[in-house]
């Protein structure tokens, strides 16, 4: 078993069963110190069961759970050297913000001194100072946030579990805590394990990010890796807007791949395809261009379907002669481009990413 | 590693079982006066000082209804319960819709009061009601206990109703208005038939606490006739006889059937609706899909 | 419809409503209330009933030692058995309250089936248990654990017993409501900031669920304070309580002023124990059902 000395929380070979339900399959997941890294994937995927495991809510049914070199398995979640940060925040009721915050201290039996001074660094640290006496029902979602991770940070963790924090907030607040979070992390150098199912916010904030299904790590790196060299379709898709059609390899020139679909032929970079094999490539709409020629390789036609302004980008919908729909951005307005105009798809083939389809990726 | 998980699954199942055991003990306790009731409905003696031996003839006895004074009291008994469980109901549903939407001045006070007849001791109010219906000249009777009943079994049915109702019935008597229906036909095709549950819940709260009910029954009752439970106190010294045992026994069972037959309606209703949705889901997400493609 | 002819919002809908139940409270618990502390300051009349001249002669008569006694004594009792259905609701409160949903009121049910047995058919049962030639008896002989048979009946531990079992239901309960409302999550963020299952049970735990723990203390000790039927039967007579004079009082005695004045101490004590309640939280979200 392969232990980079670097990584802090190792999980080998870890599965979870509840009852029937395999909700966690096989994971080997190296986590480096200090990185922040993200747990990403649809409802039901098993990344917040992965985080309990870690944090030692859930027993894992088989397999081997480290953190900092130590195997934690028979570990309380009050032995562990990991603090977790919930989704409703969790804050106690019953007691202060103060009160909140020194928990952790005090059941150490901290000297009171000490813990005052690390209490009021903590909430100056999340901008929460002068907060100490207000209670939980009294503050705004946003306010129980920074409690929350005051209340974790405070005992020095060497590692922070984060699960959907900031799902309550609205999209305002939630990207302003992003952006405080992501400075907080690279402030204290402590490592996050950060759960979430919202796409844009794994990619703000992560180093690295584990893109899951049905308890099952389909790929894992850094968010441009990610967008830009998906390994499978539902990656490709989970990530980002995508174009994805699927075709068959007519030829195969080097890393040069032409493609056949129901659409036309396309042209796409790609290692590793023969000819013959059934692929799907995958071309962001701000890569997709068109034209009112056909272009070398390229043999797709499309009728412009409606314009959608979304304030930085507009999106075009274009309908293609098999029924199936592209989408394709840019920055600003082309007047000439009206709804109905024929025009041919085109793009850099280095910018489109072919990808294998596996045999159980028959898509629901 | 398989050591570690075993000793932690030890513990757990250790724990649940002296847990369920505590649990079972105190389920015992509960059950033990009635199984010994329902034993001494077969006693084979004239009064229930000992066991003597099985017999079944109280049970025949009962049904030949020789025993007037039994019959006569449950009798008595029931067509209180009932009264009083249709009295409370209405006037305690009422209070409950009407005290969670209203706002008026003397609520704070008229709540205060509610939680004076569950709070303080029965002895207490049934005093204070005695003393006011001879004073007044009222007499005792049926009247003053059903009066009496009522006044512990609204307040009990007012605090079931509020605890039923949500915040979604707000919006569905405003979606029934919306939609043409006036105050009434709102009230009766749409809020009475969402908290359905919660006015049986407190139906029959009402009814078990009146027909068990003896002090009130006792201190508000004329010397003529006698609810069932006061019959049995004023038995007592002399001892009690089988065939009130096999009385009682055959009450719990007709209430237990009763309460199975109503959770099982229920079950059955929830069930379908949830099948019915089950339904409309699948034909939704199969309109989805050939619209997609 | 012009403005001129549109009719203000009615008042009508809320009086139908309202009305009856805040009629009846007014008539039959307050008017009643507020008589019989009005009958405590009377006179008992020579033939019984009541002279309307003012006195203190019952408040005077409670001072006297007989009855402080039995008042005193009442009042241990009802704390013993206030005190024991906590201690030992309270865990089995908590063994339910952690069940799933529907394992949790399938138990509930069970816990209540008994109490729709009528209350005095199953206090003669204790009776009939701990008779002289009952089966608790023979048990214990037969063990060799005593020689002769003991007397149970009408004593006061058999009336604690009977206190015990006709009130911890009530006592679970609302323990059982607040329990349950206890977010797993609370325990899980004690635990993850480094408490062990005791120290979270002391600081998390107990302190969320005082609301119905305080609703049990009320819902118990009120109820044994007054009792009269469970004293009556187990007691046989020979054990007096405060419920026990206050029923004489309005039978056999028919000293009316008396009795008020019993029962004015009693709803003293009562009102006290709200008074502190209503400290911690409001009266309107007791859990009684």
């Amino acid at each position: 078993m392969p232990e980079p000395s670097d990584s802090i929380v190792s999980l080998h070979q870890v599965e979870k069963w509840y009852g029937n339900n395999h909700v966690v399959k096989n994971m080997n997941l190296d986590i480096q110190k200090g990185e922040f890294l993200t747990l990403l994937g649809p409802s039901g995927c098993g990344k917040t069961t992965t985080l309990r495991m870690i944090a030692g809510f859930e027993d894992a049914t088989s397999g081997i759970i480290t953190v900092q070199g130590e195997r934690v398995e028979e570990k309380e979640p009050y032995q562990r050297d990991v603090n977790t940060v919930f989704q409703n925040y969790s804050l106690f009721p019953h007691m202060t913000v103060y009160d909140n915050v020194a928990y952790g201290p005090t059941i150490k039996k901290m000297p009171k001194d000490d813990i005052r001074k690390k209490v009021e660094e903590m909430l100056a640290l999340v901008q929460m100072s002068g907060y100490e006496k207000r209670r939980p029902e009294a503050l705004s979602g946003g306010q129980k946030q920074r409690v929350a991770i005051a209340r974790a940070l405070i005992n020095n963790p060497r590692v922070l579990l984060l699960d959907e924090p900031l799902g309550a907030l609205d999209l305002k607040l939630r990207k302003q805590m992003q952006i405080e979070l992501k400075r907080l992390q690279k402030k204290l150098g402590i490592t996050f394990v950060y759960v979430t199912h919202d796409q844009e916010e794994a990619m703000t904030m992560s180093d690295r990010i584990a893109v899951m299904r049905a308890g099952v790590i389909l790929q894992i790196g850094s968010p441009l890796e990610i967008y830009n060299h998906p390994n499978c379709r539902f990656v490709a898709d989970f990530i980002g807007e995508s174009n994805i059609m699927d075709g068959t390899v007519r030829s195969v020139k080097g890393n040069l791949l032409r493609v056949e679909t129901d659409d036309g032929m396309i042209l796409t970079e790609g290692d590793g395809f023969k000819g013959g094999e059934k692929i799907c490539v995958s071309i962001r709409p701000e890569y997709l261009s068109i034209s009112k020629d056909v272009q070398d390789g390229f043999s797709v036609r499309a009728k412009i379907k409606d314009h959608i302004y979304m304030g930085t980008v507009i999106k075009t919908s274009l309908d293609l002669d098999s029924g199936k729909e592209l989408k394709f951005s840019r920055f600003e307005p082309d007047p000439s481009l009206k709804e109905g105009d024929e025009r041919y798809v085109f793009w850099d083939p280095a910018k489109s990413v072919a990808i294998h389809l596996e045999a159980q990726e028959v898509d629901a | 590693m398989e050591n570690v998980r075993n000793r932690k699954v030890q513990k757990e199942k250790r724990v649940r079982f002296w847990s369920t055991f505590y649990a079972a003990v105190i389920y015992a306790m509960f059950y033990i006066p009635v199984l010994v009731m329902i034993q001494f409905s077969f006693n084979d003696a004239k009064r229930n000082y000992s066991w003597e031996g099985f017999t079944t003839e109280w049970y025949k006895k009962l049904f030949t209804f020789r025993n007037h004074d039994l019959w006569e009291a449950l009798a008595y008994s029931l067509v209180i319960a009932v009264l009083a469980t249709l009295i409370s109901v209405v006037i305690g549903v009422l209070g409950g819709i009407g005290l969670k939407k209203f706002r008026f001045r003397g609520k704070k006070f008229i709540n205060l009061m509610l939680y004076v007849p569950i709070v303080v001791p029965e002895i207490v109010l049934a005093v204070a009601m005695l003393i006011i219906f001879m004073t007044v000249g009222i007499k005792l009777g049926m009247g003053t206990i059903v009066i009496g009943h009522c006044t512990f079994c609204i307040p009990y049915a007012v605090v079931t109703i509020k605890g039923r109702i949500s915040g979604d019935n707000e919006t569905l008597q405003e979606a029934s208005m919306d939609l043409g229906a006036n105050r009434i036909q709102t009230f009766w095709r749409v809020t009475i038939p969402s908290i359905m549950p919660g006015i049986m819940s407190a139906a029959f709260l009402s009814f078990t606490l009146s027909i068990d009910d003896v002090i009130m029954s006792n201190m508000l009752a004329s010397a003529r006739q006698s609810t069932l439970p006061v019959l049995i106190l004023s038995v007592n010294r002399t001892g009690i006889t089988p065939d009130i045992n096999a009385l009682t026994t055959i009450m719990v069972l007709v209430m237990v059937v009763g309460m199975l037959l109503m959770n099982g309606i229920q079950r059955y209703t929830a069930k379908k609706e949830a099948r019915e949705i089950a339904e409309i889901e699948r034909r939704i997400s199969a309109m989805n899909d050939m619209a997609e493609k | 419809m012009n403005a001129a002819e549109k009719k203000p919002r009615s008042k009508l809908p809320m009086i139908a409503q309202v009305g009856p139940v805040s009629l009846w409270m007014i008539l039959f618990v307050t008017i009643p209330m507020l008589f019989i502390v009005f009958i405590s300051f009377m006179t008992r009349g020579t033939f019984g009933g009541v002279e309307y001249t003012p006195t203190l002669e019952s408040y005077r008569t409670l001072a006297d030692v007989i009855y402080l006694n039995v008042i005193l004594k009442s009042i241990r009792v009802a704390a013993v058995t206030t005190i024991t259905c906590l201690l030992v609701g309270y865990p089995f409160a908590y063994y339910i309250a952690r069940k799933p949903p529907d394992i949790a009121s399938r138990l509930i049910m069970l816990l209540m089936i008994p109490l729709w047995t009528n209350s005095l058919m199953r206090l003669n049962a204790w009776m009939l248990v701990f008779q002289t030639n009952g089966p608790v008896n023979k048990a214990l002989l037969a063990m060799g654990l005593i020689e002769k048979p003991v007397m149970f009946l009408y004593t006061d531990g058999l009336v604690l017993l009977g206190l015990i079992t006709n009130f911890l239901p009530f006592a679970v309960l609302p323990m059982y409501s607040s329990i349950e409302k206890l977010q797993n999550s609370m325990l899980e963020a004690s635990a993850d900031l480094g408490a062990k299952p005791s120290v979270t049970f002391w600081k998390i735990t107990l302190p969320l669920t005082f609301p119905g723990i305080f609703s049990a203390i009320i819902l118990t000790f009120i109820p044994a304070l007054g009792t009269y039927t469970i004293t009556d039967m187990l007691g046989g007579g020979k054990v007096l309580y405060i419920g026990n004079i206050i029923k004489n009082q309005f039978g056999t005695i028919r000293n009316w002023p008396l009795g008020a004045a019993l029962s004015v101490l009693l709803l003293l004590i009562t009102a006290l124990l709200i008074f502190i309640y209503s400290r911690f939280a409001s009266i309107e979200e007791m859990e009684v059902l």
